[in-house]
């Protein structure tokens, strides 16, 4: 008689059994953290263990008292007040300056055009929306650095100088800068004059930043234009449709109805766009003007704290640019839709 | 958690890149020298140098790299290795070309560098330099018809100058004696500089004499501008090697004097060969015997082939035909030899004996 093989157990009836650990989803998840934290930090020691060890090697510990020596260099165009006899952290928050001003004017100038470009590019004339597509496209394809040799020697640099230049009541654009009417020495009012062959007045823009400002300005313009034509895109055609049945016009509609609403799409893509235009304003040394960067060079050049220098660099741009980013998100907070 | 992940791997890429700075650095200390080691291991010479001077460096019609400069690369690559050919040209600018010799991105800096205290010492940039190569002075240059005949008269001015050069800082100095003011418009390199100046964006621009004269002979119209009388400061310009790797610098030092006392001793590109076969046959020709390595050790004490003086002086000839072949009164560039001159002759160049 063959033996009776034993009833299978339905699976029902029996407790599921306990997976093994490595299968085990509450231990996983864990274990992988722990080992990929573990490399990263492995990878940290041994970077920075490798960063010691060769700067004791060449006798270039991180030290920070070259910051108090004389710069010896001059900033034509500084804000602050700079000579050569300032030390190194004066001239470095000269270039600081210098790099904040021409992001904060190519913020402004960028916005201005990106906008307008962006809102073209909906406009019912055709000549205009075509217009800005050959803008936009033309500009967003060429290295930024082209566009700006582009700028200062062949539009800037071949302006007239001296008598030749452009005069205006009030300004005076010439080779070496725009000069524009102000309050002068003693409060007085005074223009443009041309003194020994060069114009002096109380406002002075260099060309060098008139450059690289009209460059950043036209390409992040350009870029900005496309966040903002992505905005109003998104905006329900409904919403146009309501406005003109009401009789708002094609102005009035955009500005009450569709920006106000397609401003939640824009500015998170704005916040990109603030941040490259504030980390591509470094590439003013390609046309003269002392910036930040410029600076530093300079700075690591005469002193050798190549590492020193570059830490201080990386600080001062990421500064900025998570400066930019936290008002980005509280203006991104602004303007969301609120659920009442 | 996304962004805590995100700024993590920021500082890790930051970290890394930092690493990537320096860790080119390691590897110094080792007896002999690391830097000789790793050409011949590589097979070639990593030379750094401007590119962009006449008479210096420059690409020359033929994709090759031409100049004085460029030729004592040859010197180095023809001693160490035995060809002159075995060099890879490596341009850099004014400020970035001393963070590529001490990242060892490159093996030797053949640019004008003038040899400065703080370029120097351990505690500033640290860096090795030879003998000096080239005697120069720093100048202005200025359009003849502008009228200005002195530094005075560029008082209020724009003056060009390239950022991080001794050029920059010599000006700021020599302003701020004279109690001028002036606008300094700093460019990061030559190839900016030079265009805005010629453009009439300065009224002057100023640098090594030689370098200003070499960029002059390519504007449109070189007679156009001139060289101020007056010289801001004193300019000896040295070939550059890293501090810790001293048994380079001394191979790098004594292809300098090799070429100089090639110059003092009669030696030719033409020649040379001739007089080595002289030498060898010749027993009393001591002095001769020792420099071409017949007699004595010399190329093995600086870890260099015996016969190295010989293959430099083949493959680039000596100072005074490399001075008259780039520099000289029959190129564009025109420069008188001065103080370039051999010591026997009133100038400045000696080399120490072969000895």
């Amino acid at each position: 008689m063959a033996p009776v093989p034993p009833a299978k157990p339905t699976p029902s009836s029996l407790p599921a059994p306990k997976p093994p650990w490595w299968r085990d989803r509450r231990v996983v998840p864990w274990v992988v953290q722990a080992v990929v934290g573990l490399l990263v930090l492995l990878l940290i020691a041994f970077l920075l263990g490798n960063l010691i060890r060769n700067l004791t090697a060449a006798g270039l510990l991180l030290s920070w008292r070259w910051l108090q020596q004389p710069a010896g260099f001059d900033i034509s165009e500084s804000v602050i007040p700079f000579n050569a006899q300032l030390p190194y952290w004066r001239a470095l928050a000269a270039g600081l300056v210098n790099t904040i001003r021409a992001v904060l004017v190519g913020l402004v100038g960028a916005t201005l055009m990106g906008c307008l470009v962006g809102m073209a590019s909906f406009s019912h004339n055709g000549l205009l929306r075509r217009l800005a597509r050959v803008y936009v496209e033309v500009v967003r394809n060429i290295p930024l650095l082209l566009q700006l040799v582009f700028w200062y020697f062949v539009v800037f640099l071949t302006l007239p100088n001296g008598v030749a230049a452009i005069q205006l009541p009030g300004v005076v654009l010439a080779k070496s800068g725009l000069y524009i009417a102000g309050l002068g020495e003693g409060l007085r009012w005074m223009g443009p004059t041309l003194v020994n062959g060069v114009w002096q007045a109380p406002v002075r823009l260099s060309v060098e930043f008139g450059a690289l400002l009209t460059g950043l300005i036209v390409y992040s313009g350009a870029f900005i234009a496309e966040v903002v034509r992505g905005g109003i895109a998104a905006v329900p055609k409904g919403q146009w449709e309501a406005a003109s049945s009401l009789g708002l016009s094609w102005f009035a509609t955009l500005r009450r109805i569709v920006l106000p609403q397609s401003l939640r799409v824009i500015v998170p893509g704005l916040n990109t766009q603030y941040i490259s235009l504030a980390k591509n304003s470094s590439l003013a040394v390609a046309v003269g003007y002392t910036d930040l960067y410029s600076v530093a060079e300079t700075t690591l050049n005469q002193t050798g704290r190549a590492v020193e220098v570059i830490l201080v660099l990386l600080a001062a741009y990421l500064t900025l640019d998570l400066l930019i980013s936290a008002l980005m998100n509280g203006l991104n907070h602004l303007v969301q839709i609120r659920e009442r | 958690m996304i962004r805590a992940a995100l700024s993590f791997g920021t500082a890790v890429t930051l970290l890394a890149a930092l690493g990537a700075l320096v860790g080119c650095a390691a590897g110094n200390g080792a007896p002999g020298s690391p830097t000789m080691a790793k050409i011949r291991e590589r097979g070639r010479l990593v030379c750094a140098v401007d590119g962009a001077v006449p008479g210096f460096s420059t690409v020359g019609p033929g994709g090759a790299f031409v100049g004085i400069d460029a030729d004592f690369c040859r010197a180095v690559a023809a001693a160490v290795l035995g060809d002159p050919g075995k060099v890879e040209f490596r341009p850099v600018t004014a400020g970035e070309r001393f963070v590529a010799l001490s990242s060892g991105e490159v093996d030797l800096l053949s640019i004008s560098s003038t040899h400065t205290l703080s370029r120097d010492a351990p505690g500033g940039n640290g860096l090795s330099f030879g003998p000096v190569f080239f005697y120069d002075g720093q100048g202005v240059m200025v359009p003849k018809a502008s009228g200005i005949r002195s530094l005075r008269q560029l008082a209020g001015q724009p003056i060009c100058v390239e950022s991080g050069t001794n050029t920059e800082l010599n000006l700021a100095d020599r302003m701020r004696e004279l109690g001028l003011a002036y606008q300094p418009l700093r460019f990061q390199s030559g190839e900016q500089a030079y265009p805005a100046y010629e453009q009439g964006r300065c009224a002057a621009i100023t640098s090594d004499s030689s370098l200003l004269a070499a960029k002059r002979s390519g504007f449109k119209d070189p007679g156009a501008h001139g060289l101020l009388p007056e010289l801001l400061s004193k300019e000896p310009s040295a070939k550059v090697t890293v501090q810790a790797d001293p048994a380079w610098a001394d191979a790098v030092r004594w292809v300098t004097y090799t070429l100089i006392q090639a110059e003092e001793s009669g030696l030719t590109q033409a020649n040379i060969e001739a007089s080595r076969d002289a030498a060898q046959a010749d027993t009393s020709q001591a002095e001769a015997r020792r420099f071409l390595g017949i007699k004595g050790d010399f190329g093995r004490q600086l870890g260099l082939p015996a016969d190295f003086t010989l293959q430099v002086v083949k493959a680039v000839g000596n100072y005074g035909e490399l001075f008259e072949r780039h520099l000289g009164p029959a190129t564009p560039l025109g420069l008188e030899r001065g103080f370039n001159r051999l010591w026997s002759r009133g100038g400045l160049h000696i080399a120490p004996p072969f000895r």
